[in-house]
């Protein structure tokens, strides 16, 4: 009888913020020894599910049962109390404290003084998992899959049998994701009870023994893993069957659109975020900018576009260097650059603000006189909405309040109308679901045919494969390489990004050019 | 299903939890609860001491608007309020935390003074001219010098402006009894009244601020909604990455638009030395820019509503002085009454924002 007791079972789970219906009459089970994943697109209210069980949320309605007893949980306490742990999205890690630190952090023992046995715990755990971290270690200078590491530790430690983790895999590079999955599939072994949510379809089929598709707020679906296929999967969580490919299109330019030689950015502290980098952009191109978090990538972006002082190095756009010019200069100068930068609402848009506001962000200042002129703007969004079908109530509601998916439908959509002839897009579908990705995918291989240089900086390997013509891989700021999509795999690209850098080859001939 | 033994802590009885953005009428609707609830509470205060609400509460409407002298006090209690909140606006618009209008205030009347006190003998409309400029360029200074160190340095301008209320106000202590001292003044240190060619003149019965004022109003409602410049500073506010990415110098941006504040400020100043006090007294200001920061706080930094609220608060102000004088009572009651008032509004701003959800019961099985 004890086999079939669930470790967690919702029933009828509903939760609403003012209007908007994020779970609906939500069923959901998970037996111990078994890995579910939950499957959804962004926005279909899986993270929200998992928030009421982490006791950030409560649920308007429902009930929860763990290890078959009905539960209230009303804070993160609870939670932890119940065995359940979860691993956000976002690493909640003192980042100045060592891994010890943070893994006994709020643990609430009992006595004054911290108990020498804590150190043989965490060892215990470790071993038993296969988990290795080093306890002294800083956080600060960890890895993102180190930090990751630690906190299921952390949760493990409470003594969590129940793990809940958000999007584990989003930061990971594949040998890091491999790894992972070795722990969870020990973890099973031991008995645990494990969630993962994410939306990459492979690793779900890898991974778990059922998934649970959640679409719109409503769980439509339970399957066994071993009898489904992505395509199924696909046409559950989307509602309708989709194409799952992604097109290359040739084109047959053969100009240089940007030159970058020997770049370095450093922050405010002199720290080198950028170190010694050098490529090119070509008319008609996609160039894949792959790497773990934190590379560089970010820093890369916003020198080009002007945001960020370069230390040394040239940016050299038609023989005219870039360097040293402010963004208004690089418009003035008729360079129509465009850059999609990876926080929308705070830095490519204004958040409060409406699409017709939006859209005036980088014109505002054409035409004469100390007056708006807000009808071109109107004019345009009215045209995104309907080109790219972006859904708000009306083009002065703020964009804030609109999806992720839309949100970027408008900065793309406001950047591509701005016939740009290089494109920077930072994590162009990050949080869109995947019809909007594809409509992404297909608006960046239309500017690559018109032959505008894209620059997409990435983070899923297998979309990058598919849609870059080349990818250039950063690691702690440097370039570990830069290879052709028609002969890079996956596995390559992992190694590159951990700081192997190639054998001979091109890009490394590139590089020190 | 029979009752499971519940393993955590009961439900907290009561739960504070934020609002999605609601709509024009449960605003009003809220602002009009709140309105209620001061008023009660404020009676509760009245009858504690020993007076008959209902009574007192009369004497305050009445005493605001009961004839011509006292709507005249009404408008005058209005102006330098009305003015400096508009100059405020700007600033927190662009996420500038100006609280420097008492400063700026008072920079903007000495500079109209020096005019008044020195060149008196100017024609009366180039005076007024010079004065007003003057105005503006005193409180616009006092704007900018926080606004420069602030893109320069990155200090804090709350602090900063706060700091410079103080040496504005004692600059006017030193000038009073130092060199502007009036000598016909007989060993009392004051500076001179102005001769009737430095006063602002008078229309309908009170001093042309009110115009000034209202001109003001729908000055900076057109530059904030409908001009470049104001769309900058919204954009500064929401984001200056944004604002960078756009294009826009915001260094520039910020020290203009703080500039602006202050000149506005300034010319608040200017109407109350030269149409009100008719000197430089360091009561120029009287707490107006702290005032202003309310008014424009609890107007959402609307010009329009800015208008109304502030009639509103000079009436209660006008009122509670004719409330004081009438029933024979200290000042300090009008001024907990208005406090108790000030509390409840503000407070109830709260609720636009969050709400309380309290314990469902839990059905038995």
């Amino acid at each position: 009888m004890k086999k079939e007791t669930m470790a967690i079972e919702l029933k009828q789970i509903t939760k609403t913020f003012g209007s908007v219906v994020a779970n609906n009459k939500i069923d959901l089970s998970v037996k111990q020894g078994e890995i579910l994943a939950l499957l959804g697109e962004n926005g279909s209210g899986k993270t929200t599910l998992m928030n009421m069980l982490s006791g950030i949320y409560k649920p308007d309605s429902g009930s929860i049962f763990i290890n078959g007893q009905n539960v209230t949980i009303n804070s993160p306490e609870d939670s932890i109390r119940l065995g359940v742990g979860m691993i956000h999205q976002h690493f909640k890690l003192v980042e100045a404290l060592s891994a010890t630190d943070n893994i006994i952090l709020g643990a609430k023992e009992k006595g004054i003084f911290l108990n020498k046995s804590r150190f043989e715990k965490i060892r215990d755990i470790s071993k038993r998992f296969g988990l290795e971290v080093d306890p002294e270690k800083k956080v600060y200078q960890m890895s993102v899959s180190e930090k990751q590491t630690v906190e299921i530790i952390k949760v493990l430690y409470r003594k969590a049998d129940i793990l809940i983790l958000d999007e584990p895999t989003a930061v990971l590079t594949p040998q890091e994701t491999t790894r992972l999955f070795d722990i969870l599939r020990r973890m099973k072994a031991e008995g645990c009870a494990v969630i993962i949510i994410t939306h990459k379809l492979n690793e779900v089929l890898e991974i778990s023994n059922r998934v649970t598709i959640l679409r719109k707020g409503e769980s439509v679906a339970t399957v066994n893993t071993a009898d489904t296929s992505a395509q199924e999967l696909t046409e559950l969580m989307v509602g309708r069957p989709v194409e799952l490919s992604i097109d290359h299109p040739e084109t047959f330019f053969d100009e240089n659109l940007l030159e970058v030689h020997h770049l370095t950015v450093s922050d405010e502290e002199g720290f080198e975020t950028i170190k010694d980098i050098s490529f090119d952009l070509n008319r008609g191109e996609i160039l894949g900018v792959a790497g773990i978090a934190g590379s560089g990538q970010k820093e890369l972006c916003e020198a080009i576009a002007g945001l960020l002082p370069v230390k040394k190095g040239a940016i050299l756009y038609h023989n005219e260097n870039l360097v040293g010019k402010s963004p208004d200069e690089i418009i003035k100068m008729g360079i129509s650059m465009s850059f999609i930068p990876e926080d929308r609402l705070g830095m490519g848009l204004a958040a409060s603000m409406g699409m017709v506001d939006n859209m005036l962000l980088k014109k505002y200042n054409e035409g004469k006189g100390p007056f708006l002129s807000k009808k071109a703007a109107r004019e345009l969004a009215k045209r995104l909405v309907d080109q790219l079908d972006i859904v708000t109530p009306s083009i002065d509601t703020p964009v804030r309040r609109l999806s992720g998916g839309n949100v970027q439908k408008v900065l793309l959509g406001r950047e591509i109308e701005s016939q740009p002839n290089v494109l920077i897009t930072a994590y162009a579908v990050r949080g869109l679901d995947i019809n909007s990705s594809y409509t992404i995918y297909d608006l960046l291989n239309e500017q690559k045919q018109k032959g505008v240089g894209v620059l997409f900086i990435g983070e899923d390997l297998d979309v990058m494969l598919e849609l870059c013509d080349r990818i250039m891989v950063l690691c702690h700021g440097k370039i570990t390489g830069i290879v052709d999509t028609k002969e890079a795999t996956k596995e390559q690209l992992g190694l590159l990004m951990t700081g192997a850098t190639m054998k001979g080859g091109e890009g490394s001939d590139r590089t020190k050019h | 299903m029979t009752e499971q033994s519940i393993k955590t802590k009961k439900e907290p009885f009561l739960r504070v939890v934020k609002k999605t953005e609601i709509s024009f009428a449960r605003t009003l609707i809220l602002s009009l609860i709140a309105v209620v609830a001061a008023i009660v509470a404020g009676g509760i205060f009245i009858l504690a001491i020993g007076e008959n609400p209902f009574k007192v509460y009369g004497t305050i409407v009445k005493g605001a608007w009961r004839s011509e002298i006292a709507i005249k006090g009404t408008i005058k209690i209005a102006i330098p309020l009305l003015i400096a909140s508009l100059g405020i606006t700007p600033a927190f618009q662009m996420k500038f935390w100006n609280i420097g209008a008492e400063g700026q205030i008072i920079m903007g009347g000495i500079f109209a003074s020096y005019f008044a006190l020195f060149f008196n003998t100017l024609p009366h409309g180039l005076l007024l001219l010079l004065m007003f400029i003057a105005g503006i360029v005193g409180g616009g200074i006092w704007g900018l010098i926080p606004a420069y160190f602030k893109t320069k340095f990155g200090t804090n301008e709350t602090l900063f402006t706060l700091m410079l209320n103080y040496i504005a106000l004692y600059t006017i202590k030193y000038l009073t009894e130092g060199p502007w001292r009036d000598p016909s003044s007989s060993g009392f240190p004051k500076i001179a009244t102005f001769v009737p060619n430095a006063r602002l003149d008078q229309i309908f019965g009170v001093h042309a601020g009110w115009l000034i004022a209202l001109i003001l109003v729908v000055g900076v409602f057109v530059y904030l909604k409908f001009t470049k410049q104001g769309y900058e500073i919204s954009v500064v506010g929401e984001s200056t990455n944004t604002a960078r990415y756009a294009g826009m110098n915001v260094k520039k941006i910020v020290m203009r638009t703080m500039f602006l504040s202050g000149a506005i400020c300034g010319i608040a100043g200017m109407t109350q030395v030269t149409g009100a006090a008719f000197t430089l007294g360091e009561g120029v200001a009287g707490g107006v820019g702290f005032t202003a920061i309310t008014v424009a706080w609890l107007s959402r930094l609307n010009p329009i509503v800015i208008l109304i609220v502030t009639v509103l608060f000079s009436m209660l102000d006008k009122g509670c002085s004719v409330m004081q004088s009438t029933f024979g009572l200290s000042s300090s009651v009008s001024s907990i009454l208005q406090g108790i008032i000030l509390f409840f509004i503000l407070g109830f701003d709260f609720f636009t924002r969050y709400q309380f959800v309290f314990r469902q019961r839990v059905k038995r099985a």
